[in-house]
């Protein structure tokens, strides 16, 4: 049984005989929907968008024509920027790097649109500093735009500027949080801004009104230019549109990258029939569905969530794990989210505790320091954790964790309190007893087969 | 664990050895040119552009860079110190960056990278940071997510990614640094 | 002065209806919910908030339950029984420094909600914080200690190992830093990026290792520094001078005035029995805010220097001895009759207070001396507090007219030389010959008397030295280079036999003229209210600890001392 993907965004990804540069970009149709969008306008492009029901691929979900409409480029005095965040750094998610290596041009077309669009004269392409050869390949197919004309002055005859420029960053997770990349692009610490009053849409790069936007979000602006807006809200379901860019790594036969129209395969079908199940033969018995932020879920879960029945009457539905659409108002029901669709999947071989001590550590040292339940709630998180993982754990550890972990969500400038926060909530919530095993078996039992996976 | 007279710098650093060329003047103008609104934004461009000619971050560097952007040295230092890829200290000529971020240590990089440690002969001093050689030959440490969970453990060898680095195939690439 | 001002609201008269605790109430538009909290007499602890610095929102200790107006399907307000806005309480709690108020919003300052987030920053602040209270200066007025008692809990839950970091930081010439107490609040960086201008401090490292530092070689030596140190919540930064010298519970507090230049900066004297262990600087909105420069700061150790007079001291034999009191007065009396009127001059410092300064003037006018002047005293100007003038009291002496900016003085040491003046007396420990004036003129006089709380070259040729008070030990008023009068309170005794200048110039005036009607400052305040205008109307009570304006301030910083 083929789940045949939809491969919209990651249509010339791995195609035979595609290269990255322009010239094969544009052998494929490449630009004309810049030359289109520019001559329909920018208010008809953001039209376009907000009937698409676009929303964000970086990891929140937001609908993209809603963040667009927070600025109006006909009121505003100051200069609009718009920056692309390519620093993709939520562990469990390689899509944007596929993009930017395999098929550039595509973002950049995408950008120039979303450019256009919002009255931008200047823009940034945030992109992580680890993608050695992708800033590269990005400033190559910049050079390229502009010397065929997309890109500079007078863009195809048509008066419109836009100048943009590849910022490299260095290495710190924080940066994907759109202030913070503002932060950091303006040469400071990457410290998150305090929302009121430094929303990005009213002061963000230099005071100024500017959107941030995820790679993949860029490039289906692309698409909703080429098929309009109508026709892209067709695929997938309503309020969640479009097709999503599924990474999948971990405990399975297949991982890898893959596109699917939003919600139309469900977890269980990504798993199994996509990525060839659990691989050596073991079972599932949890998964992560949206990038190390997203809480974990269980295998064996059921669901209980709100669905409208075929009457339009709201009734409660019982989803097992292996039905949950992977979309992002499903997930959300099911008390995670779709986030950065980066998909980890852990087989019964796998010591919870060992994972979630693994993904502390992640946060303890992405931590930007600058908020207090953040700064020492998360470093002590990850000592906690460490310790029960070495064998020394206390009966009070889990009541703690979860103390701590609740104490930091909700409470921080920035949402990384609540990434940091939620797999501890979730773990110990779904796993309870694993860590009080571990616990009661203190000393040298407590070390498991498996090579630990905390550092 | 032993804790410095004052922070942000790292004892016992000798300054960066060669000097800035007209070339090296000329692109690091040139990166700043595009931040026409302001040239604070290039410090992260000129700290990339540094390390990449002298190999790290030393007091030379935050003094060259603060100047050439009308900055204090202590706005400059606090970005070396922030940013993980700026190190303040000679590295090896081929430094390892291995992956530990959950898919990765599912995939099994703890054991790539204790293959490695083994192979490069090094001992970890307990400070954060990289483990170098005493020849100067290697350096390795852990990286966080790299974006490519799906094809676990990924490493970086100086500016190569490579991909499915399991203890053989670190093996290689530790024999393939001539 | 400073950028920022956020307990004055935009227009104090735009008001709008808030609830705060269950109680509504008026409020300025725009006003942060943290002043709002505190016009209503509530408190929302917090640290890294400061009224004059820019709002960061990093210690989350003022978060707080915010509510706004249920709105109907009309798009108006669901109003209440009471006629007011029914309110809808958001989950997730706000922070109080970056919240501006709104027409209808809910502020709950003691909920469960805020209770458990207050306790949750508290643990946080703790678990890495250095049990170091008993040999913290900042014991007694730190605000981690004050907010524990409410928030913290008797035991702490932390088994792991402390974060550590460098613990005796030399961060500049007057300031220690130690980086385990610091709580990351960046009062200290905003202030010396906004304030003074100077970008001197930042953080190094990230996440829990962030650590306050200046660059290595650079130091932290502004000439307002130490305004840190009264910022730090906690015991990170701390003043050299200060450090380990008096536990803050010990200190009586006595409002006064800095005396080291013209600016007359409004300070507290922290004191314990009989001696003056640190100034700080009191509030006051029309002068020096909330700060004070590190010079007039650290200006008080003069008060026990080795060289203060402590007794009359009798010139005879060429030598200088002790004596009494009745004793010094009449050998002054005497020296002054022995000369003429005319051939006498006077040092009428920039020192004094206006009391005394007025006393000196009633004293002249009935002995008929007009050859008075005060000397003036170059300061080191910047643009911020430091005036140019060192003097703390030209203007008065000017209001009182016994000055012409030191142009008169300049002439007196060639008058000495030629024979026209005969008699010389110093108020305010003037040290004349390092003015300007010969030690061999002031051989020369008939009668040479000195009053001063330092022994100096001019001192050590008096015929008569009467020991005086300084600044702290004196009650008194003067009026800084911007035309505000201001009034300063005695904090400790002076030391050995000295005296305020006014008795002994009262007494002196007995003595020669047997005339005396002043016995208080009281007194002195009724007589100079009705004979210098810009004093008219006023009384000791009136000028308050704020001080009044008497004059416009012609904006002038007053670079340079006054030249008539």
């Amino acid at each position: 049984m083929g789940f045949s993907e939809h491969r919209l965004v990651f249509k010339h990804i791995d195609a035979p005989g595609y290269t990255r540069d322009i010239a094969c970009y544009q052998k494929h149709g490449g630009y004309e929907n810049l030359k289109k969008g520019l001559k329909m306008g920018g208010p008809a492009i953001r039209e376009e968008v907000k009937k698409s029901q676009l929303r964000g691929r970086g990891g929140a979900g937001f609908p993209t024509g809603t963040k667009w409409s927070f600025i109006d480029p006909t009121k505003v005095t100051k200069p609009i920027y718009l920056i692309c965040n390519a620093d993709e750094s939520e562990p469990g998610t390689f899509k944007d790097r596929q993009i930017i290596y395999k098929d550039p041009h595509q973002l950049i077309e995408g950008m120039i649109l979303s450019c256009f669009a919002n009255g931008v004269k200047l823009a940034y392409l945030y992109i992580r500093c680890e993608f050695t050869e992708g800033w590269k390949i990005l400033e190559t197919a910049l050079g390229e735009a502009k010397a065929a004309g997309f890109l500079g002055k007078n863009i195809c005859q048509s008066g419109y500027d836009l100048e943009i420029h590849v910022h490299r960053g260095a290495g710190a997770y924080i940066c994907g949080e759109e202030t913070g990349l503002i932060e950091s692009l303006e040469g400071k610490r990457a410290y998150p801004r305090i929302k009121p009053p430094y929303f990005p849409a009213v002061l963000g790069l230099y005071m100024c009104p500017t959107i941030v936007n995820n790679v993949e979000t860029l490039c289906n602006v692309k698409h909703i230019v080429e098929m309009g807006g109508e026709a892209y809200a067709k695929i997938g379901r309503p309020n969640n549109t479009g097709t999503r860019l599924l990474c999948v790594s971990g405990d399975v036969v297949k991982p890898g990258y893959y596109e699917f129209p939003c919600g139309a395969i469900t977890l269980g079908q990504l798993i199994y029939n996509v990525c060839g199940g659990i691989r050596n033969g073991r079972r599932l018995k949890a998964v992560i569905p949206g990038g190390s932020s997203a809480k974990v879920l269980r295998a064996g879960e059921v669901f209980k969530i709100k669905e409208k029945d075929s009457q339009g009457n709201m009734v409660d539905r019982e989803v097992k794990l292996e039905d949950l659409r992977m979309d992002f108002d499903s997930l959300a029901a099911a008390g995670s989210m779709a986030g950065s669709g980066g998909v980890i999947v852990m087989d019964d071989s796998r010591d919870m505790v060992e994972c979630l001590a693994n993904i502390s550590t992640f946060y303890a040292h992405e931590s930007c320091g600058q908020c207090t339940p953040c700064r020492e709630g998360v470093l002590w998180l990850k000592k906690i954790l460490s310790r029960i993982a070495d064998g020394q754990g206390r009966d009070n550890d889990p009541g703690l964790l979860k103390d701590v972990a609740d104490r930091i969500a909700g409470r921080t400038i920035c949402a990384f309190g609540e990434a940091a926060a939620w797999p501890v909530q979730s773990f110990l919530g779904k796993f309870k007893e694993e860590f009080q095993l571990r616990i009661r078996r203190n000393g040298a039992a407590a070390k498991r087969d498996t090579v630990s996976l905390t550092h | 664990m032993s804790v410095p007279l004052q922070a942000g710098m790292e004892s016992g650093v000798k300054p960066e050895v060669g000097e800035v060329t007209p070339a090296m003047e000329a692109k690091a103008d040139d990166l700043i040119s595009r931040y026409p609104v302001s040239k604070r934004s290039a410090v992260l461009p000129l700290l990339h552009l540094w390390q990449e000619t002298f190999g790290y971050i030393g007091p030379r560097g935050v003094e060259w860079i603060a100047k050439k952007l009308t900055l204090q040295e202590i706005q400059v230092l606090e970005l070396v110190t922030f940013y993980p890829w700026f190190r303040q200290k000679p590295y090896g000529k081929f430094h390892f960056r291995v992956c530990r971020t959950l898919p990765c240590a599912l995939g099994g990089a703890g054991k790539t990278f204790a293959t490695l440690q083994k192979l490069m002969n090094l001992k970890s001093d307990g400070h954060e940071g990289a483990m170098v050689s005493e020849d100067g030959r290697f350096s390795l440490e852990y990286s966080e997510c790299l974006a490519s969970c799906g094809t676990a453990p990924v490493i970086l060898r100086n500016d190569e990614f490579h991909q499915a680095v399991d203890e053989k195939r670190a093996t290689e690439l530790v024999a393939g640094c001539k | 002065m400073n950028p920022w001002n956020h307990d004055v609201a935009k227009d104090e008269k735009d008001l709008i209806d808030v609830q705060v605790d269950g109680v509504w109430m008026q409020m300025p538009r725009g006003l942060n919910v943290v002043e709002v909290a505190h016009r209503s007499k509530k408190v929302i602890p917090h640290y890294c908030y400061h009224p004059k610095l820019s709002v960061v929102g990093n210690c989350r200790m003022c978060l707080f339950e915010m509510g706004t107006p249920k709105m109907g399907p009309d798009r108006k307000p669901v109003l209440a029984a009471d006629g007011k806005p029914e309110i809808a309480w958001m989950p997730r709690p706000q922070i109080g420094c970056a919240t501006g108020i709104t027409p209808g919003m809910g502020i709950r300052t003691d909920s469960a909600l805020v209770k458990d987030c207050r306790n949750g920053v508290m643990e946080f602040l703790l678990i890495n914080h250095p049990l170091d209270c008993t040999i913290c200066d900042q014991a007694g007025e730190c605000k981690l200690q004050e907010f524990s008692v409410e928030y913290g809990t008797g035991e702490s839950r932390f088994v792991e190992q402390k974060v550590r970091k460098p613990k005796n930081v030399d961060l500049g010439e007057r300031i220690v830093l130690d980086d385990e107490r610091c709580i990351l609040c960046s009062r200290c960086i905003r202030f010396s990026s906004e304030v003074v201008k100077d970008d001197v401090l930042g953080f190094v490292n990230r996440g829990s290792h962030s650590t306050l530092t200046a660059y290595p070689g650079k130091r932290f030596d502004n000439a307002y520094s130490l305004n840190t140190v009264d910022l730090c919540p906690v015991g990170a930064l701390t003043s050299k001078d200060f450090r380990f010298q008096m536990r803050v519970w010990f200190l009586k507090e006595t409002k006064s005035l800095c005396t080291s230049c013209g600016t007359g900066c409004n300070i507290t004297l922290g004191s314990r029995e009989g001696k003056v262990h640190r100034l700080t600087p009191r509030e006051n909105e029309s002068v020096n805010s909330q700060w004070m420069c590190d010079f007039g700061r650290l200006n008080f150790h003069y008060l026990d220097s080795k060289d203060r007079l402590h007794r009359p001291l009798l010139r005879a034999a060429g030598e200088q001895f002790p004596g009494t009191w009745g004793d010094a007065i009449q050998r002054a009396a005497e020296g002054l009759k022995k000369v003429k009127p005319e051939e006498l001059a006077v040092v009428a410092s920039a020192r004094l207070t206006n009391e005394e300064l007025f006393v000196l003037a009633r004293l002249l006018r009935e002995l008929g001396v007009t050859r008075v002047d005060m000397v003036p005293h170059q300061g080191q100007a910047d643009q911020f507090l430091r005036s140019g003038d060192a003097n703390p009291n030209s203007r008065g002496v000017e209001l009182l007219g016994l000055s012409s900016g030191g142009r008169k003085f300049g002439t007196w040491g060639a008058e000495i030389a030629s024979g026209k003046i005969r008699g010389l007396l110093i108020f305010g420990g003037e040290d004349v010959v390092a003015a300007g004036i010969p030690v061999s003129a002031l051989q020369s006089l008939d009668v040479l008397l000195f009053s001063g709380i330092l022994s100096n070259q001019t001192s050590r040729l008096a015929h008569v030295v009467l020991p005086a008070a300084a600044s702290a030990e004196k009650t008194g008023s003067m009026v800084n280079v911007h035309g505000r009068l201001q009034r300063m309170t005695r904090a400790v005794a002076t030391p050995g036999e000295a005296r305020e200048d006014w008795t002994m110039i009262r007494d002196l005036r007995e003595a020669c003229t047997g005339g005396n009607s002043l016995h208080s400052v009281e007194d002195v305040w009724k007589a100079m209210g009705s004979e210098v205008p810009q004093f008219a109307g006023l009384n000791w009570a009136k000028i308050g600890d704020l001080g009044v304006q008497i004059e416009n301030d012609l904006g002038v910083s007053r670079e340079k001392p006054l030249q008539a």
